[in-house]
């Protein structure tokens, strides 16, 4: 769901109230159209700003949310050198955070009302996150598949009509190249191991691969008011098209590695020139979605317990901030 | 939910390399400058991306609105003469 809120009820679109409006909506489509980058005080449609707002927090939480899986093995790193990289890329998806609140700030919405629609579930964030990540090898894993899809939405979001979004995520994407290759070389190095580091890698990718196309959202067909966002170059390439792109990145890069993917229909259509594949199941993201995932209550909790454990931090730092303005005055 | 205030926001500038401008980047919320400072370090120059950093309260910012852009910029479309290339030199005259 990086980027993809076909899923949920569809934003409405009024019909411009007056000439004025009319003309104004004429210009921003124009505007669009000719490839112009909109910028945070100029005129925009009403439901434009209600999308990106929805998305952009959505894709932040994610970012954040997305800490607490691999959080989870910081300690049990099997190296130093294993260790420092986790650490880093658990502090990469907390600064991806930032910039796209930073960036959804720039629309209006402040970042505490962004922070308690989180926490009371009224937006949403990648379903895959409410996975657990039960082995070493998920961290490598993740790294592939989960950033791997994410690169791959992100690099068309970098597209994105809308300037502080688009530029939040040329610089994402910058970074999180360096998340995939650091999970393939964690992959790579298990796949030389032992029968049982095989065995691991097998298993986790066998949990991973089908959540990781449910990323993308639901195929082209269910999700009808994607083609506004496309119109509005909100978004710039369909689910399915974005798929089928990582399916066909990532089926050698399985190859390479030695292990099977989970999908009796995968295959190489010569005509197409692309891989098939089987169906996902729909019912399993919905639930997935809709709170009932095997981690979802547990990785809001978690945020609300350090939001509420880190008030008083925020209340003395602000209090600080007070009596030294205070003393200036004096 | 609690009703604490937000931090304010701070907007974000940075000198890639000596010899070039603080380019602006994105922004942070901090209770003072001190921790502005230090966030937008952690946020922003996590790869070298920066070598001195600017953090200005955002709200100390007085920006031009988008509606003032013709009267603020179209004066300087017609004036050409303005270019160096408005003007024609002989080549004899040698690299000018």
């Amino acid at each position: 769901m990086y980027g993809d809120t076909s899923i949920q009820k569809p934003i409405e679109i009024a019909e411009p109230t007056s000439e004025e409006q009319a003309r104004l909506e004429e210009i921003f489509q124009q505007k669009i159209d000719d490839n112009i980058k909109i910028e945070p005080q100029e005129w925009m449609p009403a439901a434009y700003r209600k999308t990106l707002v929805r998305q952009m927090s959505q894709h932040a939480h994610s970012e954040v949310i997305g800490m607490q899986p691999e959080g989870n093995w910081i300690t049990r790193a099997p190296s130093l050198r294993r260790k420092v990289i986790l650490l880093a890329k658990i502090q990469d998806e907390g600064g991806h955070g930032l910039y796209i609140y930073s960036s959804a700030e720039t629309l209006g919405t402040s970042r505490a009302e962004m922070i308690e629609q989180l926490q009371t579930g009224k937006a949403k964030y990648s379903s895959i996150f409410n996975y657990p990540a039960l082995s070493w090898a998920d961290m490598g894993t993740i790294g592939w598949l989960v950033d791997g899809a994410a690169i791959t939405n992100q690099v068309a979001l970098s597209r994105c009509s809308y300037g502080p979004y688009s530029r939040a995520m040329i610089r994402i994407c910058k970074e999180e190249s360096f998340h995939q290759r650091q999970g393939y070389e964690l992959l790579l190095s298990l796949s030389r191991g032992t029968d049982e580091q095989k065995e691991m890698l097998q298993e986790s990718v066998n949990r991973f691969w089908w959540p990781s196309l449910m990323m993308f959202g639901p195929n082209d067909s269910d999700s009808p008011h994607s083609a506004q966002s496309m119109k509005w170059k909100i978004k710039r390439k369909s689910n399915d098209q974005l798929r089928q792109e990582f399916v066909d990145a990532t089926v050698p890069q399985a190859e390479f590695l030695g292990i099977t993917l989970p999908d009796p229909d995968l295959k190489w259509n010569e005509e197409r020139g692309h891989y098939d594949y089987g169906e996902i199941d729909w019912e399993e993201f919905g639930n997935v979605i809709n709170g009932n995932g095997p981690c979802n209550k547990q990785r809001v909790a978690n945020h609300l317990k350090a939001h509420e454990d880190g008030a008083w931090v925020r209340e003395a730092a602000a209090a600080y901030a007070e009596k030294q303005q205070n003393k200036q005055v004096a | 939910m609690t009703n604490e205030q937000e931090w304010p926001l701070w907007e974000v500038f940075i000198r890639s390399k000596a010899g070039l401008d603080h380019k602006h980047c994105g922004s942070v919320h901090a209770s003072d400058a001190e921790m502005a400072m230090e966030s937008a370090r952690d946020v922003y120059t996590r790869r070298s991306e920066g070598i001195s950093i600017w953090v200005v309260p955002s709200n100390a910012i007085t920006a031009s609105k988008p509606e003032d852009k013709e009267s603020l910029f179209e004066p300087a479309d017609d004036k050409i003469y303005r270019h160096p290339t408005f003007y024609d030199i002989p080549k004899g005259a040698g690299k000018m």
